[in-house]
């Protein structure tokens, strides 16, 4: 009966989406305040309704009813609890349920706390997304039911793919999925913008709070499945370039673009149609990786699912989803005025160059990833395009991008000089000189690309800090007056200065990660001991041991350096029951200058040696505390004053004054 | 975030995978700057049944198979780009990770540096665009010559009422 | 109205790209072509599978024998199990001598499956550590090469055998290439 009732509740939420989808439109376009008003309750009905359903879906993997397909396919009874919920959306079926109950979430939130848009606008915004919604509510009722029913119940399921049992990769993908889906915000606010004719600050600051939380998600799940590639899969990498990474990196990248363009919106009334572009690319590139992901056309990990059937409807979505809103912006966006005026060098134009480089840098990913694609649709080669590619593209991409970040923030809006501000970022120069030097002494034989990386991160990071000098104007007046300035910073401004920190110390960590890493394979008895990067590794044996749903050999290694007991490691091997595939587990001590990483291998019967790997990753610790900084970077931007109290009517009056006057 | 994944999903009928990691203790030479270039090549050589993993990465079978055909080839005096034409010339440019410049590979190539001149040229038409407007305004505002005015007092006004909105 | 066209653009790329889209959906990523195709045989000879009645074979069974057939197989295979008959209607045909790849198999495995199935091959060597099957390109068991009498391979199926494929390509391919050799 569960499965039914949620099968039944995706129904009727699509035929309320369909609704949603038209009326609340033609409201807006009649000015009828009645049609407008069915947005909300729909919007919020709509998301009750696929709660219920997610709700089903989840109860039936908990109880384990294998009649139902989607439960056999990736259950266990013996699957601990929180790999039964975690398995409601590590399949795609289920996948697709999170994406429209996220989906429906942003579409309520926006009905129950978008009080202050104004009721044209909001009526817009929530048909664009329930347009959304009903293409993937008819994908999945149409080819990806998740509640589909055997006829014969097994009496036991298949289990869940042992390497998505890990708490990391459990919540992976609502995260990521928050981040792609959250962008459908911009997007339904671009198109709305674009119906009716009309983007000003206001509208900027509208959906800048949507593309903040949406950005937050994405750097965090992102985050979250390299740091989940790190620890599983053994050999200590955390990027790939994998085409499944590069489907959530491109959105990343264009979504970053419009945060930094958006700015420009609000402040300056210009680059509108620019903006408007971004929002489109940034939601269509989410949908890209939805497309590329489950359809099959690339292969890669997680197509759980390629199924041309499906990959002809996402197709036909697309078309329909990214083709028809370029159509309407190539037929609007004309139409667009901006009054901004500003020279090359300002910080208009520093945002204009983070915009183009950007850009650049999701166009080259985009290639890079399709090409193969490409090419073999033309019939020619196959040809494989790897990380070599493209960190030779990307890389000299972001060295300027780079080297521009701690100039921009200082540049005044309209037109700057750049002289005095270059003059003022002399302590970022002595700074990034003292690192390179500093590492090139520490490691002579090391890639060039890590020293200039370093040397960057310094640059980037003392740039950043002397933007907040500057501002708060340390040293040139009294102390406190500066403190006063300092707690008087609108905390938009503190998510700028915290973001470009964070991204500085994440780039010192991948600098270091990617261009030390010190590796030793061997095989050794217990007793014996290795010695990496100062550190000395005693393998103390395995043992044999049993979890959940797997048995487990767990080495130890005890770690000392000069004598001196640094950290125990054990590196666990499982192989699940079920499956019979095996996992690795490695074992990771951080310490400030790097991580100690140990894996633990097959035994050799005859010698009773164990394979045994083992790392240091200089700088690790750094790129994710890096990353966790931009994210709450991003959280402290979100929580500004005037995204709090939304945009209250008088000030909106005011902020949307420049249009008035002068058109 | 998915090579171990896709190694077990994708390998073409092989039903019998050995959990061993990558490089195996076995497999490494005894002279490790031969053994440091083996693993330079490795990194570029594709996985073929993982599709998106260099050998060095991979616990294939396969991918094993070609690391030690790779240390071989090396300790048998084969120079590096020896060693990687032995490959390609089994298996086609498909395993190179890094695609050949060659015809088939000019737009990949050229591409992204095409990319950013067309946006060097869209932001240039932009900033040309813009001073033929303001000349041309309505503002009766400066000629192309001459960059805009500062501010004047009424707008600085307006943006710092604008800062101040963050404030407070 | 030039600023209109410039507009344009975005979508533009897009339809370009959803047309790339539509014809990828119809091709498998996973299908390699070879780059040996219409390249001569590596040289090797391969043992008979260990404590069989086989005698093995090697490159000089490919040339000058009218068109051959080299087909990659494993017990450890299950898709290998599937094609099987295919193979053995293959080579009941008589159009082509088919040998047998045994890949990286255990010898007793091997034959316990070669009497189980039946054992449609003109002759089978074991290729226990897989070096031959890297000379002939193979990334993935099972694969089927015809070659042809100058001892040239022209065609390469990966995967396992399909009736259809047989009917439609193998077999033409192989009438083919025989009448070449009439001549």
């Amino acid at each position: 009966m569960t499965a039914e009732i949620g099968h039944f509740a995706l129904i009727l939420a699509l035929m309320i989406a369909a609704v949603q989808s038209v009326v609340p439109l033609v409201g807006a376009h009649r000015d009828n305040a009645e049609w407008m008003a069915i947005a909300r309750p729909a919007a919020l009905t709509q998301f009750g309704l696929v709660a219920i359903s997610f709700g089903c879906l989840t109860q039936l993997y908990l109880s384990s009813d294998f009649s139902v397909l989607n439960v056999i396919q990736n259950s266990h009874t013996t699957k601990p609890m929180i790999y039964k919920i975690a398995g409601v959306w590590a399949n795609h079926e289920g996948s697709l349920l999170l994406w429209v109950l996220i989906l429906a979430l942003f579409g309520s939130a926006v009905a129950a706390f978008g009080a202050n848009l104004p009721p044209a606008l909001k009526a817009r915004v929530l048909s664009v997304q329930a347009m959304i919604a009903v293409g993937f509510y008819l994908f999945m009722l149409l080819t990806s039911n998740p509640f589909e029913r055997v006829e014969v119940p097994p009496i036991n399921g298949q289990d869940l793919n042992p390497l998505l049992q890990d708490f990391g990769l459990a919540i992976h993908p609502p995260m990521l999925y928050l981040g792609y889906v959250g962008f459908s915000m911009a997007f339904s606010f671009a198109i709305a913008a674009l119906i009716e004719g009309r983007v000003d600050a206001a509208w900027a600051r509208w959906v800048r709070p949507w593309t903040l939380a949406a950005w937050c998600f994405l750097t965090g799940g992102i985050v979250l499945g390299s740091w989940w590639a790190y620890y599983e899969l053994g050999w200590g990498g955390w990027w790939f370039w994998d085409p499944v990474e590069n489907a959530s990196f491109m959105p990343w990248l264009a979504g970053t673009a419009l945060l930094h363009s958006s700015t420009v919106v609000e402040k300056r009334d210009t680059l509108k149609g620019w903006t408007i572009l971004l929002a489109i690319i940034t939601f269509s590139l989410s949908l890209l990786g939805t497309f590329l992901v489950r359809s099959g056309v690339l292969t890669s990990v997680h197509t759980f699912a390629s199924d041309p059937a499906r990959g002809v409807f996402i197709l036909a979505l697309l078309i329909v989803v990214i083709g028809g809103s370029l159509a309407l912006y190539a037929w609007r966006a004309p139409s667009l005025v901006s009054t901004g005026v500003f020279q090359p060098i300002s910080r208009e134009g520093a945002l204009l160059l983070n915009n183009l480089i950007m850009a650049t840098a999701a166009a080259a990913v985009l290639l890079g990833t399709l090409y193969p694609l490409m090419l073999d649709a033309v019939g020619g080669d196959k040809v494989s395009v790897g990380p070599p590619f493209f960190n030779s593209v990307f890389i000299p991409l972001m060295l300027p991008m780079i080297a521009a970040m701690a100039i921009g923030p200082m540049l005044a809006w309209k037109r700057a000089d750049l002289k005095p501000v270059l003059a003022r970022l002399w302590a970022a120069m002595i700074a990034a000189v003292l690192a390179m030097l500093a590492v090139w002494a520490w490691a002579t034989d090391g890639p060039v690309m890590g020293v200039i990386g370093v040397g960057l991160a310094a640059w980037l990071f003392v740039g950043t800090l002397v933007e907040l000098a500057g501002r708060i104007r340390l040293f040139k007046v009294p102390a406190r007056e500066s403190l006063r300035r300092l707690a008087r910073t609108p905390r938009a401004s503190w998510g700028m200065t915290l973001g470009h920190l964070g991204l500085a110390i994440t780039i010192a960590g991948m600098s270091g990660a990617g261009a030390w890493q010190t590796e030793s394979v061997q095989a050794m008895k217990p007793g014996e001991t290795v010695t990496v990067a100062g550190y000395d590794f005693t393998f103390d044996g395995a043992k044999d041991g049993q979890g959940p749903n797997y048995s487990i050999v767990r080495g130890t290694f005890l770690v000392t350096k000069n004598g001196q007991p640094v950290a125990t490691l054990d590196p666990e091997k499982r192989v699940y029951t079920v499956t019979k595939r095996p996992t690795t587990e490695a074992a990771i001590h951080s310490t400030f200058w790097g991580d100690l990483y140990a894996v633990v291998g097959d035994k050799d019967k005859a010698t009773g040696a164990y394979v045994t790997r083992i790392y240091f990753n200089p700088l690790v610790a750094w790129m994710w505390g890096g990353v966790l900084v931009m994210v709450g970077a991003g959280i402290t931007s979100l929580t500004d004053r005037r995204h709090r109290i939304g945009a209250p009517a008088g000030r909106r009056v005011a902020g949307t004054a420049p249009e008035t006057v002068k058109t | 975030m998915s090579r171990g994944v896709a190694c077990i999903l994708l390998v073409v009928a092989v039903t019998w995978l050995s959990p061993a990691l990558a490089v195996n203790p076995d497999e490494v030479l005894s002279d490790p700057a031969l053994e440091e270039r083996a693993r330079d090549i490795s990194k570029g050589l594709r996985c073929l049944v993982c599709q998106n993993q260099s050998i060095d990465d991979s616990d294939a079978d396969l991918a094993k198979d070609l690391r030690v055909l790779v240390r071989e080839r090396l300790s048998a005096g084969d120079s590096n780009d020896a060693v990687i034409q032995f490959v390609v010339a089994r298996y086609g440019d498909f395993v190179l990770l890094k695609p050949p410049f060659k015809p088939a590979t000019l737009a990949l190539w050229l591409g992204p540096v095409g990319i950013a001149g067309v946006g060097l040229l869209a932001v240039f038409f932009f900033f040309r665009r813009r001073r033929l407007e303001v000349s041309a305004g309505p503002h009766g505002a400066p000629t192309s010559a001459k960059p805009p005015e500062p501010l004047s007092d009424d707008e600085k006004r307006r943006m710092e009422d604008l800062l101040k909105d963050d404030k407070t | 109205m030039q600023r209109r066209f410039f507009y344009l653009v975005p979508l533009a790329v897009f339809l370009v790209m959803a047309i790339y889209f539509a014809v990828g959906l119809t091709k498998d990523p996973k299908i390699l072509p070879s780059a040996l195709i219409d390249k001569p045989v590596p040289d090797f000879a391969l043992p008979p599978i260990e404590g069989g009645p086989g005698k093995g074979f090697s490159s000089a069974n490919l040339k000058g024998d009218g068109v051959t057939i080299v087909n990659v197989f494993a017990s450890w295979c299950v898709p290998c199990r599937v094609e099987h008959p295919l193979i053995a209607r293959l080579a009941e045909l008589n159009v082509a001598k088919v040998y047998g790849l045994n890949y990286k198999d255990k010898p007793k495995d091997a034959l316990r499956w070669l009497a189980e199935l039946g054992d449609p091959y003109t002759a089978h060597g074991a290729d226990t550590k897989g070096r031959v099957a890297i000379d002939f390109g193979v990334y993935g068991v099972p694969e089927t090469f015809i070659i042809d009498n100058t001892g040239t391979i022209r065609y390469k199926h990966v995967g396992p055998m399909t009736a259809d494929k047989l009917e439609r390509e193998v077999l033409p391919i192989i009438k083919k290439l025989d009448k070449g050799n009439g001549q």
